[in-house]
Formats: structure tokens, C-alpha cells, sequence
């Protein structure tokens, strides 16, 4: 605790010297007169709509008009405002705002993506169009259901495995080049953009595991740290688990945290071929 | 009766598999006292809390006997939502409904 209070106070000593770059600065001063409003810039978005609670009726697409100088620049801004001030039934999920979370992923304009990633079209003449992800059931609206996608996450059994303790019975440590092979697979935050993009995955949803879920699969191949690595390598080796993969590529287009579950899988059939 | 279709059946079925699924429900969250002492007192809380399932179950397939036949996109709705909704009461945690 002492040493943490010099800390603190040596920290508190320096400080004077950086104050007058703060004071430098000039103050804020009051425009006179209402700056002039720039014309509206209006758009119309055409939104997926569904609701269980009648499931007789059948979806519908259903406009709403925002105007662009008053809206964010995002995608999930325009959703958001949609919700507050029009349409209180409109339906989507969303947490984190900045791609972090993954779960305002959805279908704008014929490309899955994160709404809080997907800037607004400036062109203000064509509409957006937004759909849930493709080929999931919809609980509502731009809600899709995800129960299929996380029990195959969880049948890959994302975590490590080991049966030897560490050397030093507190980390498994790795080498800076053992750790540089997971990076591009660590980062995805499964969205299921890319395995709901897949053609093999659309007609195969129930056996092919999908570009998401073989990207964490090879994460966990790729980790110095894991033992079951034959094991893994076991499990996926049957005609449907990794083979449906056509390399069509549609999941490395799509990817909004810009990884590459294409190669990942690539890297999965050659550790499975040797 | 006029033959079904494969989606009626699959209708049926699982209205079976929801009874069936009540037999599994045990005694209500009350920890055994002697049978001798107890038992028609438990029999009856049994007997309640599978009756509450069934009335459930029951209510639950009729809210949408309206649905047409033919609408099969609907019928195959509400056919997902049920096997959810039975995987779901089926948790050996939820031992009554009301």
C-alpha cells in the first residue's frame, strides 16, 4: 500500500507539467444567430416484419422514412431511432454498439452483417432493405433463432482440453509463434453472418457445422496448449462435419470482423489429410 | 377417420410426446414425509400437478385450432415452437404449472 501511494503522489508531482497544453486551449465561444438547417435528407428503409403472436399472417415489409442529418451514421442508429420514435414494435437484438458482441447481426441490402458496423448508403434515391440472417427461423422480426448455431458450438467443446498439469502448476504458457497461430481465429464473436451466408450450410444445416463453428474448431486444433487434438481431429472427420465445404467463400466475403474462416477450414481438411 | 396427413400426425405426435412427458413429472416440491402418514395427501398434489400440465398442454394445442389445414408454413410454426416449449417444461426443474 506505501509503495502505492509514492506511486501515486510521484505521479500527482509530475502532472504540473503537462497542465499548460490544457489551458492552452482557446474557449468556446457562442455562435450568434441559428446556424441555417440543411435540407432533410430523407430515406426510406424496408424492414422484415413479423409477429408470432398471429402466425397466420404471413411476413411483410414495412417502410419507414428517417431523416439522415438527424440519424447516426449506422446502420443500428437508424433501427434504434426507427424503434423510439415510430415504431415501438419493431424487433432486433443489440447490445454492445461497436461489433463486439455480434448480436445485431442481420441481412442489409443482400449482405449479412452487424447493423452497428454497416454504415448508412448515403444515396438517399434507393431504400435499404433489411431481413434477418438467411435460412434461420425467425422468432420475430430481426430476431432469428440461434438454438441450432450454439448447440453446434457446443459440440465442438470450445475449451481447453488437458490432462498434464503446467510445469509450474499456475499457466500453460505458450511461445510468442505458438500464440501468433490463433490470431484471425480468436476474434470471432459468432454472429453467424458467415455460416448463415454458406449454400452448404443452407441445405445442410442440420450435419455440416458451418464456417463459424469450424473456425473456433480449428482454433482449438491450432492451440499449442490442447491435447485432444486427435480427438478433434477425430470428431470431424466424416463426410458431413467438414467435407460439405465447397470453398465457396461466401463467409470470408461476408466476415464483418474481417477474418477468413475459408483458410481456416482449408487448414482443417490439410491437418485432417495428414 | 379420413386419413392424415404427415403434418396432422406430426401434430399428433407430439401432443403424444407432451403426455408422455407428463407421466415424468415427479411428486410436487415437497420433500417426503412417511408414506404411511402422507401418502394420499402427496397422491393428491401428484395428481394436481399432472392434471395442471395436461389442462396446460391441452389449452396450449387448442389456442390455435382455428389454424387451417392447409397453411402449412403456420402449422410448421407452431410445431417448432411446441417441441421448444416441451423441451423446455420437460427440465426436471419444473415440477408444477399453473
Amino acid at each position: 500500500m506505501a509503495s502505492l501511494r509514492s506511486t501515486s503522489r510521484l505521479f500527482a508531482a509530475s502532472r504540473p507539467f503537462f497542465r499548460p497544453a490544457t489551458f492552452a486551449r482557446s474557449y468556446a465561444t457562442v455562435e450568434t444567430g441559428a446556424p441555417a438547417e440543411p435540407p432533410a435528407k430523407m430515406k426510406s428503409f424496408k424492414i422484415y416484419r413479423w409477429n408470432p403472436d398471429t402466425p397466420s399472417e404471413k411476413p411483410t415489409m414495412q417502410t419507414y422514412d428517417l431523416d439522415l442529418n438527424k440519424t447516426g451514421p449506422m446502420m443500428l442508429d437508424a433501427l434504434i431511432r426507427i424503434k423510439n420514435e415510430q415504431d415501438p414494435t419493431l424487433t432486433f437484438r443489440r447490445s454492445c454498439r461497436e461489433g463486439i458482441c455480434g448480436s445485431c447481426a442481420m441481412n442489409i441490402d443482400g449482405v449479412n452483417t452487424l447493423a452497428c458496423l454497416c454504415r448508412i448508403p448515403t444515396d438517399t434515391k434507393t431504400e435499404s432493405r433489411i431481413y434477418p440472417l438467411p435460412h434461420t427461423y425467425v422468432v420475430k422480426d430481426l430476431v432469428p433463432d440461434m438454438t441450432l448455431f450454439y448447440k453446434q458450438y457446443k459440440s465442438i467443446k470450445p475449451y481447453l482440453q488437458r490432462d498434464t498439469p503446467s510445469p509450474d502448476g499456475l499457466e500453460n504458457r505458450q511461445s510468442p509463434e505458438e500464440r501468433k497461430k490463433l490470431d484471425g481465429l480468436y476474434e470471432c464473436i459468432l454472429c453467424a453472418c458467415c455460416s448463415t451466408s454458406c449454400p452448404s450450410y443452407w441445405w445442410n444445416s442440420e450435419e455440416y457445422l458451418g464456417p463459424a463453428i469450424l473456425l473456433q474448431s480449428y482454433r482449438w486444433l491450432a492451440d499449442s496448449r490442447d491435447e485432444r487434438t486427435a480427438e478433434r481431429k477425430a470428431a470431424l472427420d466424416n463426410s458431413m462435419s467438414v467435407y460439405r465445404c465447397h470453398t465457396i467463400l461466401n463467409c470470408t466475403r461476408t466476415c464483418p470482423k474481417g477474418l477468413n474462416p475459408g483458410l481456416a477450414i482449408a487448414e482443417t481438411k490439410k491437418m485432417l489429410a495428414k | 377417420m379420413a386419413r392424415l396427413s404427415g403434418l396432422q400426425r406430426e401434430v399428433l405426435s407430439l401432443y403424444r410426446s407432451c403426455l408422455r412427458e407428463i407421466r415424468n413429472k415427479p411428486a410436487v416440491g415437497v420433500s417426503l414425509p412417511p408414506p404411511h402418514t402422507m401418502h394420499t395427501f402427496l397422491t393428491a398434489l401428484l395428481q394436481d400437478s399432472r392434471n395442471n400440465f395436461k389442462r396446460y398442454a391441452r389449452a396450449e394445442f387448442q389456442k390455435h385450432l382455428s389454424v387451417n389445414k392447409k397453411d402449412f408454413s403456420t402449422v410448421e410454426y407452431l410445431l417448432r415452437k411446441g417441441h421448444r416449449q416441451l423441451e423446455m417444461y420437460a427440465s426436471p426443474g419444473i415440477r408444477n404449472i399453473s
